[in-house]
């Protein structure tokens, strides 16, 4: 205990280098992030000046306002609430089921169902196959791109086997006696004790959802299904503001500027992770932690 | 004789009764689990649909493919397309990015999560440890295209490092980062160590709580200090968890970070920005060259798949650790 407790000066010494690097690093990480939040709040104009560090020098919420008021941000934003919230309950729902029904020692074929599935971890057919068969099954300009081809993962299905793996079996039989079958066990029993796993499934692919703008690229050419990451890759990449000022409504405010609109669309984009993803976090890392042990 | 003759007769009449007898105890049991059959059978058909029918797509790399034809109907020919993308100019260009890139981040980003790893496991604070987790995830969690965002801000002509570095006499004309092949390399590694490190380091955080705290105890009383304890104890006990993650990283060689690069780059720095991922993308989907980009994706799978197989056996020869 003593040789636990006590400190030489060369520990004291490690201990606050090891304090004062790991505050650098903080730094480093959140300090690119709060320069784009205070440039999205200052004046668009006067932010092009430059030289805005640490707080906002002519405070304006027009930028914000601008982006609000822009039918085709608000479209796209829109979009990726929709595929947001539609993908990740099916997802969720879906490669739950799945997995569920792999987890039953008893489940008919159950080896080979197991192989299909870890093949298509080492293995695929690439980008163009994939492309050519969303084409066949007239997946393109349809909002169901976003979801279906989304709707199950074999990584995912791994982490909800290594949590129903615990799920004591008593509880099944329990539901069995009662005359539940098994999609009947699955929906009220199984359901209810994973959602510790579930939040976790729900946050990665949440996030996935929420920040893809590549099936947008890809399989999307009508603008109105556009998710507001592809939007934003648009003006971003292509380096063509034009697509965001021309889709302002007329008489906008002066002080508003191409750039000061990028960034405030940027901060509304990532707001709604910033703010959820700190309670969830307990969540996640647990899951992490099954998924990586089973590896 | 007989006796021997009436056993194989009764031998051969039970067995077509015993197999029947199984044959209906299986149904009856695939009867008893309709549900769970029906279940498990969506995922297996999602599977065949969506990964599946890709694999067996990938033959159109074999053939002339064009939109009037099925991939069935499509004219075989042979390893053309393969022959072709060896003739390609573009060739060299493209692997030295893919792999350079990659051997730099495999050398560099990879053993940076550990070191964050056993340094953050040595905090004494258990707040600050959780202050420090919850700051470093962040990142991982904004999409790539965000921080391309960022990026070109910061870069830009007016942006912030230009003006840093004018500030300090280091050079006298902004540069423009982007627009410079010499620098995209150390912009796509260095932006990626700054989004994954925090998260990277979980698996190695779990792995380190896993270590049995009696040999630290030991190790103190054996006179061990900080550093020798990270490297003595901590280091070896999750050297498993290492093998695993850099069996991964030696598979994705080929793999370059295309929702990435696919943001970062520009027709500027195209020749530092021109990886296999983004060449597939071009040819394929921009150009509609199917069957010639199929053929580049397929010579990309087998390689990451011998790759995979590989390392892993390499690590299960080395230190009995492996993948499979």
């Amino acid at each position: 205990m003593l040789l636990l407790k006590r400190r030489t000066p060369g520990e004291a010494l490690f201990d606050a280098g090891n304090v004062l690097g790991m505050l650098v690093i903080c730094f480093i990480t959140i300090y690119p992030i709060w320069y784009v939040l205070v440039n999205a709040f200052n004046e668009g104009q006067d932010a092009m000046r430059g030289g805005i560090y640490w707080w906002p020098r002519l405070f304006s919420l027009d930028s914000f306002r601008a982006v609000f008021n822009n039918p085709g941000i608000m479209k796209a934003m829109g979009v990726t609430v929709a595929k947001t919230v539609v993908g990740t309950v099916l997802h969720v729902f879906f490669t739950a089921m799945v997995a569920y029904a792999f987890s039953r020692q008893e489940l008919i074929g159950r080896k080979v169902y197991m192989l299909l599935g870890i093949i298509t971890m080492i293995f695929s057919g690439g980008l163009i196959p994939y492309y050519l068969l969303i084409r066949d099954l007239h997946l393109l300009d349809s909002f169901l791109v976003y979801i279906i081809p989304a709707m199950f993962n074999f990584f995912d299905l791994i982490i909800f086997l290594a949590f129903f793996r615990e799920i004591p079996s008593g509880l099944v039989e329990a539901a069995k006696i009662d005359g539940a079958n098994d999609f009947g066990i699955f929906v009220r029993v199984i359901i209810p004790v994973s959602m510790p796993v579930i939040a976790t499934i729900a946050l990665f692919h949440g996030v996935y959802q929420w920040n893809d703008y590549f099936t947008g690229i890809i399989y999307i050419n009508n603008m109105d299904l556009q998710p507001i990451q592809t939007f934003l890759y648009r003006v971003i990449a292509q380096s063509s503001s034009n697509l965001m000022m021309a889709a302002m409504p007329g008489g906008i405010q002066k002080s508003v500027t191409s750039q000061s609109i990028k960034l405030a669309t940027m901060v509304v984009t990532t707001l709604p992770i910033v703010l959820v993803y700190p309670f969830l976090q307990k969540y996640f890392v647990k899951g992490m932690m099954i998924g990586s042990i089973k590896g | 004789m007989s006796a021997d003759l009436s056993y194989e007769l009764s031998a051969k009449q039970q067995q077509p009764v015993s197999r029947k007898v199984r044959a209906l105890k299986l149904v009856r049991k695939l009867a008893g689990q309709r549900y769970l059959q029906v279940m498990a059978l969506l995922g297996v058909a999602w599977m065949i649909i969506f990964n599946y029918i890709p694999m067996y797509s990938v033959i159109i790399a074999f053939k002339e493919y064009n939109i009037i034809h099925s991939v069935h109907e499509a004219k075989w020919v042979g390893l053309e397309h393969f022959r072709e993308f060896l003739d390609d100019d573009e060739l060299p260009g493209v692997i030295w990015n893919t792999v350079g890139m990659s051997l730099i981040k495999l050398v560099v980003a990879f053993p940076l999560p550990i070191i964050f790893a056993l340094f953050l496991n040595e905090l004494r604070s258990l707040q600050l440890k959780k202050l420090v987790q919850t700051i470093s995830y962040l990142p991982h969690f904004l999409s790539w295209v965000i921080l391309g965002g960022i990026l070109t801000t910061w870069l830009a002509d007016v942006g912030i490092i230009n003006h840093l570095l004018m500030a300090l006499g280091i050079i006298h004309e902004p540069i423009s980062y982007l627009a410079e092949p010499s620098y995209f390399w150390s912009i796509v590694i260095t932006s990626d160590i700054w989004k994954e490190l925090g998260w990277s380091a979980i698996i190695y955080l779990a792995a380190i709580a896993g270590v049995s705290p009696e040999m630290y105890e030991a190790a103190t009383i054996d006179g061990a200090g900080r550093f020798q304890k990270m490297w003595f104890v901590t280091l070896p006990s999750i050297s498993g968890t290492i093998t695993i993650l850099f069996i991964l990283a030696v598979s994705g060689i080929l793999n370059s970070n295309f929702d990435q690069i696919l943001v970062l780059r520009n027709s500027l720095n195209e020749s530092a920005s021109n990886v296999i991922d983004v060449y597939v993308y071009q040819t394929g989907i921009v150009s509609s060259r199917y069957s010639y980009s199929a053929a580049v994706g397929l010579i990309k799978s087998v390689i990451a798949l011998v790759l995979l197989l590989g390392a892993n056996q390499v690590s299960k020869k080395l230190n009995d650790t492996s993948l499979f």
